[in-house]
Formats: C-alpha cells, structure tokens, sequence
C-alpha cells in the first residue's frame, strides 16, 4: 500500500518537475491550479453578496471590500470568487466535445481516406461556413440556455471544424511512418492502429487542441453574454462584464474597477490555459525535454 | 516527415506542365461545383434557422407599437398589418422558394422593417466600411506580423524573442472584445487621448465621400479604434505562425547548401528562408480575408462603427429576415471565396496537393 501510494507521489513530482522545465508554461499550470481552487473551493468561505447597499456604491478597493464594490454596492470580490465555476464548466464541457469530435472523426478521415474522408471533409467544410451567430441564436432559443452544461455542449457542437481539419492532416503524415506500416504489416486491425498507434502520437495535438477549444468556447459565451443574444441569469465573469457595460459603468470615473475586474479575471484565465499548454507539451512529448 | 521540395527537373517540363494542365482542369471544375453546392447548402440552412428564431419581425414591431405607444393589441396589429407588405403566414416551402428565385435573379428583396429599401442597397451602403476598416486592419497585421516573425526566428532564444513571444501570446489570448473596451476606457474614457463619442459612426457630419484627402483623414480617424483592435488581437497569431514556419524552413537542406554555398545572408534571408516560409502564411491570410466580413460584428458593435457586422446585429436583434439573409450571404460567400482562392493558391505553390490525393 504505502510503497503505492509513494510511486504515485514520485510519478506526480517527476511530472511536475518535467514542466517545470518551461517558466512560462509552469506559471501558467500554477495560475490554472489557482483560478480552479478560487472558483471551485472559494465560495465556500466567500459567499456571494447579494445585498444592495445604496450608500456604498462604486468604491474602491480597500481592506473590507478587496476589489471594491458594483453599482448596487455589492462586493465585487465574492461576485470574481463565484462567477468564475460557470464559465470553466462551459470551457471544459465545450473543450471536450469537440476536441472528441475532432479527433475521432479527424483520425477517421485521415487514415480511412477514399470516400469517408470526402464526406467528413465535405461536412467539415459546410459547418465552418454556416454563419454561427444565427445558429448559436436559433439553439439558444430553442433550448434553454440557462442550463451552462446545454451551453458547453452546443459551444463543443459549433468549435470542432478547424481542429477536425488539423486532426486529419496529422493522421494523414503519421500513416506513412514506419510504425504504423509495421502495425498494418501485422494486420492489427483499424481501431488498435486509430487508437493504440496514431492517437497516442497526437497526444500532444489533443492536447493543445483541447486548451484552444476551451479558449474559444470562454471567447464565445463571453461574447454572447455581452451582446445581449443569450439570456443569462446567475452571476458570472461574463454577466458581470455585460451589466457593467451596458450600464456605461465605463463614464464613471469610480467604476473602473467594477469593469476591469471580470476583465482581468477572463483575460487571466485565458492566458494561463494558453501559456500552460507549453508545459504539457512537454510531458507529452519527450522529445521536447532534451531541447534538441 | 522532412520532404524535400526540388524543383523538377528540365526534360520533364513539358509532358509535366500539358498534364498538369489538365489534371488543373478537373481539380479546379471539381473545386467550383463543390463552392457551389456549399453555398446552396448554407443559404438553405440559414433560411430555415432564421425562420426558426422566435419572434418575428412583426409581432416585435407590434410589442413596440403597444409599449411605446399604448396601442391595444389588436390596433397595433391592423397598423403594422398596413405597413408591412410581407406575409410571414405564408408556408415556409413557397417562402423558400420564392427567395431562391431571387436569388438566382440577384434579388435579395426589400428590408421588412425599412420598407422599399432593398437589401443590396443597405449592403451596399455598409460593406465598404467593414472592407475598408478590416482590410486595413489586416494588411497592417499580416505584414508587421511577418516580419517581426521572421525576426524572432532569426534570434530565438534571445531576449527579444521571448519578450516577443510573451507579448504574443498576450495579445492573441485577449478576446477582440475585451480589448475595445480596454481601448474605449483608457484611450477613450481615463486619458482621453480620442474621443469615443466623436468617433462613432464612420463619418463626421458634413463630409462628403469622396477622393479629397480631408474625407480619407476623417474616415481614418473613424476606423482608428476598430483598427487598433483588430490589429492588436491578431498580429500575435501571425507572429508565432511565421516563427514557427521560419524555423522549420532554417532546417532546411538547401538553406545549408545556400550557406555553404557562401552566399550573403541577406540574400538568403530574403529570398530562401523569407519567401519560402512566408508561403504558407498567404494561404492562411486568405481564409482570414474571408471571416473579414464575419468577424467584424462584435468590434463594430462595441465601437459602433457602421459596417456590416454592426447592421447585422441589429437586423437580428429586430429580426429582419430579409437583411440577416442577405448579410449572412455575404458572409458565407466571402468565406467560400476565400477558402476557394486558398485551395487554388495552394495547389499552385505546391502542386503536390493537386497530384497527391492516392499518396
């Protein structure tokens, strides 16, 4: 049991020490780490404030309120604390979809070719141009957005095309290797040669894919918050950023830090899942590690 | 995975060229039914998800007329029936069909909202100033974005590659809209170097469009806020782009024999390394002109610049059929253009791709 539990701890350190290796990468894991147990572990201590105070109104930071206070005198901090578990749960849950999307149909394409690959191509070509705002607003209207798990699904339906592209070009350059010649040569049939032999090649690939869907799809539900085209209740990041807009919280000089703090807290979690992905590469691809 | 491209060599030239010739023939035949059937395709869809919407734009029209007004229900109903031409009880199938004959006429019919303005006139009113606020946004983008690429490349591992690439990866992880609000705050708001209010819209009152430079400087200082933004949101992809196809391309064999050959490097530089990675890269900026016209929605909104995005919004918030038809059109047709013109720019630079299919 105990020596178990010590590889796991020497696996995990050996881990952290490979992307370590990248400063950049590995501040970015560390500022994931923290977002994730802010949103996730925070509320906890920090309730949402839901009070409306008349007489304190747009203040600015200070030891009882740490990132001042919203048009109704509210605590900005707790609404950053608790609006943050939203907008992560549409990433990943968009992040997921169509990176499985991509990839399995991607691969599929790529190493079938002929007339499977045409068809994928052709839909994959069909749904890049569709116009996506009238689709969002169509399914949004159609199901009820106010469920965040409906919202990452539809985000995870409309983001695959171009990594499905990506996907099968990477499929396509990985046949001709050897290994996968040798894995045919034996006859080990399509799904072990998908899934055994090229998946695990792009890991990499999947990898970052998978980080740059989760970008796109805080992009996208940011963005339809803001614009008004979904309706939103509750409180998050991007619901925050919306009421402080449209209520021109921008004219008045006290506000700023009213805006600028779902800014900060979207723009930092953006950044930290993309700067984070340089670490992964490399425990994903050894290669990387001699810095050959 | 290294292929090395060499050019073919002279014998062959001939029977070469007469069969790519033809194999050009069909492969681009191919390429023109399949934009075709795209287009058809997405127009269809987006008839029927536009019809699918809730709400109308007559029954918004009425909840306008009844609150603004205080009209009961059934007198808003008769005005807007008076006003309106169109017959939204119409099936949905005659609706169809009616707007692809249309269409196959070049008719893109009237605004429902803004009755006897035509769609074309109300797409040819705003779409310049998209084209030309993008257009510039891009070529500033792509062309710094090159060059400060093929810069970092040549010193990678020094201290301004990695400046470089952190600012790179700053930029292009900000969201488009995020920045224009940031623009709008501290530019527009807290040092008040540009007034946001007097940027608005994409002219000043009183000028006239026209080849004067007073009617250039004007619609600049208009399009200035948009332009930085885009430009500020994208150069960082074109950055990592080209360093990562710079570098691919120094390891190339023929860079070495260039090298040994001693010729001087800025020769090099420009036409070995600069040119042949800077290929891919206008493949990429030609799907990129292609989203000019849909990404712009959410910038024009937030600038309010009057261009197309800014119209299409609106027609969608008001839900006028007709305009977000013929936007959306525009739009996937700009896109199915660009992708056309990069699949054929493609196959001429590496005439691979045109042959390639069985390998």
């Amino acid at each position: 049991m105990g020596s178990v539990f010590l590889g796991a701890v020497q696996s995990i350190g050996a881990t952290l020490r490979i992307m370590s290796y990248n400063k950049v990468g590995f501040a970015g894991f560390i500022a994931v780490l923290f977002l994730l147990f802010m949103t996730f572990i925070g509320p906890f201590f920090v309730p949402l404030d839901t009070k409306t105070k008349v007489d304190q109104i747009y203040q600015p930071p200070s030891a009882q309120h740490w990132m001042g206070t919203d048009h109704q005198g509210r605590d900005i901090f707790s609404q950053i604390v608790n609006g943050g578990k939203d907008v992560i749960i549409v990433a990943v849950v968009a992040g997921a979809l169509s990176t499985l999307i991509a990839v399995t149909f991607g691969t599929l394409a790529g190493f079938a070719g002929g007339q499977v690959d045409a068809i994928i191509i052709s839909i994959t070509d069909i749904v890049l141009t569709i116009p996506q705002l009238p689709l969002l607003l169509v399914l949004a209207a159609l199901i009820k957005l106010n469920n965040i798990f409906y919202l990452g699904l539809i985000l995870g339906a409309l983001g695959w095309p171009s990594l499905l592209r990506a996907v099968r070009s990477q499929a396509l350059s990985l046949k001709q290797r050897d290994f996968v010649e040798a894995a045919r040569a034996l006859d080990l049939g399509t799904m072990h040669i998908i899934f055994r032999e090229i998946v695990p090649n792009m890991m990499t690939y999947i990898i970052i894919s998978f980080a740059l869907a989760m970008t796109g799809a805080i992009y996208a539900q940011v963005a339809l918050v803001l614009f008004g085209l979904v309706p939103f209740s509750g409180s998050n990041w991007g619901v925050m950023l919306s009421l402080a807009w449209v209520r021109g919280a921008i004219y008045f000089k006290d506000s700023i830090w009213y805006i600028m703090m779902p800014v900060a807290a979207i723009v930092v979690l953006q950044l930290s899942i993309v700067t984070m992905t340089r670490s992964l590469e490399l425990v994903f691809n050894p290669r990387l590690r001699s810095g050959a | 995975m290294t292929t090395v491209t060499t050019p073919l060599p002279d014998i062959h030239e001939k029977t070469v060229e007469s069969r790519t010739h033809r194999f050009f023939h069909s492969y681009f035949l191919q390429k023109v039914l399949k934009a075709l059937f795209t287009t058809w395709v997405v127009v269809s869809l987006t008839f029927f998800l536009i019809r699918l919407l809730p709400s109308n734009p007559v029954e918004l029209f009425i909840q306008d007329l009844v609150v603004q007004y205080a009209l009961p229900y059934h007198e808003a109903r008769d005005q807007a029936a008076a006003l309106f031409s169109i017959d939204l009880s119409q099936p949905l199938p005659l609706q169809y069909l009616d707007y692809m004959t249309g269409l196959l006429h070049g008719d893109l019919g009237t605004s429902i909202l803004s009755p006897g303005t035509s769609v074309s006139s109300i797409i040819q009113r705003f779409l310049p100033w998209t084209i030309f606020s993008v257009g510039i946004a891009l070529m500033l983008s792509f062309t710094f974005g090159i060059m400060l690429g093929l810069f970092m490349a040549y010193h990678r591992e020094g201290l301004m590659d990695h400046i470089l690439t952190v600012l790179a990866s700053i930029l292009s992880s900000v969201p488009n809209y995020i920045l224009g609000i940031l623009l709008i705050i501290f530019l527009g708001v807290r040092w008040g170097v540009i007034s946001v209010a007097a940027t608005r819209g994409t002219l000043s009152p009183g000028i006239e469009p026209g080849l004067t430079w007073e009617f250039f400087k004007n619609a600049l200082y208009h399009a200035a806020l948009p332009i930085l933004t885009y430009v500020l949101t994208t150069i960082g992809s074109w950055m990592l782009t080209m360093k990562s196809s710079t570098i691919s391309v120094l390891e190339e064999d023929y860079v070495t024999v260039a090298k040994a050959k001693g010729l001087k490097e800025s020769r090099i530089t420009s036409t070995y390394v600069g040119r042949n990675a800077a290929l891919p890269m206008f493949t990429l900026l030609t799907i990129a002109i292609g989203f000019v016209v849909g990404g712009s929605v959410l910038i024009e909104t937030i600038f309010q610049y009057q261009g197309i995005g800014y119209i299409l919004l609106q027609s969608v918030n008001k839900r006028d059929y007709t305009v977000m038809q013929g936007v959306f059109l525009v739009i996937t047709l700009s896109v199915i253009i660009a992708n056309f013109f990069a699949d054929i720019l493609y196959s001429w630079l590496d005439p691979r791709i045109k042959l390639g299919k069985q390998e």
